[in-house]
């Protein structure tokens, strides 16, 4: 199971950028006594059977490992937002992409730790592929609310594979999360 | 901390970039990548992925070495998983790579060129293995 909200949105992230994804949408919204956030993209989408499966901890396309029985990524999330009290909406079309949206009570007892927020979305950015990745990130109260596109980080960094482009770039990340 | 603007992030890549010794060797040759499918996430690879990075920066191995994520590399139970591919040492997949092995791993695998006993799952011939 998953420690905290970061690491089953860098999971869900993951997903999005095996399934073939141009652009994954990530956003992470605190507020309204919520945890909030969505991960889309335009992928190879499920169809309703499909979708229904990826619940299904016992479940996986068995593609990339033939010999596996089990596809735990989003049912440790439906798990863990069932235990905690929480939201959401999954919804996918074959062929055009897939959307997860949850939310958490942010004073859950058995609501994850949000997590290393810069940490996600610089690993969110690290995986192989050429997708673009939108984040959108906001906590009102302490007033962070900043956009973030993966294109223009390479723009300013160049390659992403590269400790001292990473080193830099987490920096930024981390700015953007001070309050 | 201040918010940096994308113009101080380009600022702060050139700084780095004129950190790096400049070597002979014609492109990078190493390369560094983490399994980061759900079990090593739930493992803690983001942690041994931030790790690597920093150590590397620290060692000043930037101008050869590459880092990548990727999914799931089939050994979910020994994740974390890092896999070591460079010239001079057997493409080697290390297991169980908490953050204080990763940083081993770069001191001793990439810049000693030692292999790290008792985190070796896959790759190197059985005879190289010491147990």
């Amino acid at each position: 199971m998953h420690f905290a909200v970061c690491d089953f949105l860098l999971d869900l992230v993951q997903n999005s950028v095996e399934a073939g994804a141009r652009t994954v949408s990530v956003s992470v919204t605190e507020g309204r006594g919520l945890v909030e956030a969505c991960v889309s993209d335009d992928g190879k989408g499920m169809d309703e059977e499909e979708l229904e499966r990826a619940k299904d901890p016992f479940y996986t396309d068995g593609l990339k490992h033939s010999r596996r029985k089990v596809g735990l990524g989003i049912p440790f999330l439906l798990q863990s937002l069932e235990l905690a009290g929480g939201s959401y909406g999954l919804s996918s079309r074959k062929g055009e992409g897939t959307r997860f949206s949850f939310a958490f009570p942010a004073d859950g007892l058995d609501t994850p730790p949000l997590g290393d927020v810069a940490g996600l979305f610089l690993s969110a950015m690290c995986f192989d592929g050429d997708y673009e990745l939108l984040i959108r990130r906001k906590a009102e109260a302490r007033g962070v609310d900043y956009e973030i596109r993966r294109s223009e980080i390479i723009e300013a960094v160049g390659s992403l594979d590269d400790a001292g482009a990473l080193v830099s770039v987490r920096e930024y990340l981390a700015s953007q999360e001070a309050s | 901390m201040a918010k940096m603007t994308l113009e101080q992030l380009r600022i702060l890549r050139e700084e780095k970039k004129g950190e790096m010794i400049k070597r002979d060797v014609e492109g990078k040759n190493i390369q560094i990548i983490v399994g980061m499918g759900t079990c090593g996430i739930a493992a803690g690879a983001k942690q041994t992925f931030d790790e690597i990075v920093k150590s590397i920066d620290e060692h000043s191995l930037n101008a050869d070495v590459i880092i990548r994520q990727t999914g799931c590399m089939g050994l979910c139970h020994v994740e974390p998983t890092v896999e070591i591919v460079m010239p001079g040492m057997p493409a080697t997949i290390y297991g169980k790579v908490d953050a204080a092995t990763a940083r081993d791993i770069v001191v001793k695998h990439v810049v000693g060129k030692t292999l790290v006993q008792n985190h070796i799952y896959d790759r190197p011939a059985v005879d190289i293995v010491k147990n």
